[in-house]
């Protein structure tokens, strides 16, 4: 897929986006649930996330776009109770929309195998 | 009632007993004192058997070490059980079942045969318990000692740290069975309730299990997978980390990543060793004692 036709995908899946949160760091406003946002592309593979560093700006709407290449990993980000499996061959849009700066670790939470404990990554919420 | 009220610290022959459980409970659930007794058992967990690498360089002796040590307690124990990550994880299945066979033979020199096995995440979630099965038999199961029922979950066979709602359902009828003062343990791999969810020190569906204990007075959780001693009440229901024996990790959630501690080659074996479990079925209360890999 050309990085173009691939942006045209990821923005069709903008409608419908899940996000998660029953958290106060989530704001669910009827405005923010029809945005996608800024779009970032995260690919997961055994054992890392790529990029494993996402920094966003606090109340910014972002789609996480994960594509998992080799295992259905897991992405959990429990500070803002949001977690989705990673189905390989699928885009697998994550919305969120943090409203609290800070370092928000994530994870595989899917057993993927030796180095599954080291598959983790940390959201950066800045102000 | 607090944490400091429940787990009372007591010094016992050099080593620390934790009495958990319900003080000033001394006559619960069954009137037939003859059945149940005082007892213990061993909880041995976290060998990853197979392993190799410098967090435990004297990885292939350390199991071989706790069975010689366990063997040399003066009374030895009713039963003995491991609560999983019996192999470090391979995506090798042949190798994966040499590892079990290799564990299997290693623990058969134990003096106590009455042995039971559960699965961690390693052992199982790469075949949902296939080469287990194989080797140690079913992954959840209940038995009864002493007045005591022994309830094994397993949390790890899903790869998504699910019990499952298969297994859910399985428990509330095993427990329906129970009057509601029964002694109970529960034996599993991960933590039931959320302990560190950043680290995956929890189970997914963890809560919809301890909603099924919650009406049962006398439930205790002794566990694995985060290779340390830790104590926490959810309600009234207790649940007891134990040590590992291939390498400690760090106190839940006390730094970004949950790096094992480093090998202490002046300490060999420090932080990892293995637990006594005094049980008193009349009382339903727990005294736990720690032990090193090594006598000292
Ligand atoms: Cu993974």
């Amino acid at each position: 897929m050309s990085s173009l036709s691939r942006r045209a995908a990821l923005q069709r899946f903008g409608a419908m986006i899940v996000a998660a949160g029953t958290t106060g760091l989530v704001a669910k406003g009827p405005r923010a649930q029809q945005q996608a946002g800024r779009i970032i592309e995260i690919e997961a593979r055994r054992f890392r996330y790529t990029p494993n560093e996402i920094v966003v700006k606090r109340g910014e709407v972002v789609t996480l776009a994960f594509r998992a290449l080799d295992f259905p990993h897991g992405f959990s980000l429990p500070d803002l109770n949001i977690r989705a499996d990673l189905i390989p061959g699928q885009v697998v849009p994550v919305r969120i929309q943090p409203m609290h700066s800070g370092r928000f670790a994530f994870l595989c939470d899917n057993f993927c195998g030796e180095h599954h404990e080291e598959m983790s990554g940390t959201l950066i919420v800045e102000t | 009632m607090d944490r400091r009220s429940f787990v009372s610290l007591a010094a016992v022959g050099g080593g620390a007993v934790f009495v958990a459980g319900l003080p000033g409970c001394a006559n619960l659930g069954g009137t037939d004192k003859t059945a149940s007794a005082n007892f213990y058992f061993v909880q041995l967990s976290d060998i990853h058997w197979g392993y190799k690498g410098p967090d435990n360089p004297d990885a292939a002796v350390t199991l071989g070490k706790a069975v010689a040590t366990v063997n040399a307690l003066d009374v030895q124990p009713d039963f003995i059980v491991f609560t999983g990550d019996l192999t470090h994880t391979t995506d090798d299945q042949a190798e994966r079942r040499r590892r079990m066979t290799e564990f299997k033979r290693i623990v058969a020199d134990l003096k106590v045969k009455d042995v039971r096995f559960m699965p961690g995440e390693h052992d199982a979630s790469l075949d949902r318990g296939a080469a287990f099965i194989e080797h140690f038999g079913a992954t959840h199961y209940t038995f009864n000692h002493r007045g005591v029922h022994f309830v094994v979950l397993d949390n790890v066979s899903d790869p998504g740290a699910k019990i499952g709602d298969e297994q859910l359902t399985w428990l509330a009828a095993d427990l329906a069975k129970l009057d509601s003062a029964a002694p109970i343990v529960v034996l599993t791999h991960r933590p039931l309730f959320d302990l560190a969810p950043k680290w995956d020190w929890a189970t997914r569906d963890g809560a919809k299990a301890l909603e099924i204990l919650m009406p049962f007075q006398n439930v205790t959780v002794f566990y694995g997978h985060i290779h340390q001693e830790h104590h926490h009440l959810t309600g009234h229901i207790a649940h007891h980390s134990a040590k590992s024996l291939i390498f400690p990790l760090p106190a839940p959630g006390s730094q970004e990543k949950r790096t094992p501690l480093p090998w202490d080659s002046a300490m060999p074996y420090k932080g990892l060793g293995f637990r006594e479990v005094n049980a008193n079925a009349q009382t339903a209360t727990y005294g736990i004692r720690e032990f090193a890999v090594v006598r000292a």
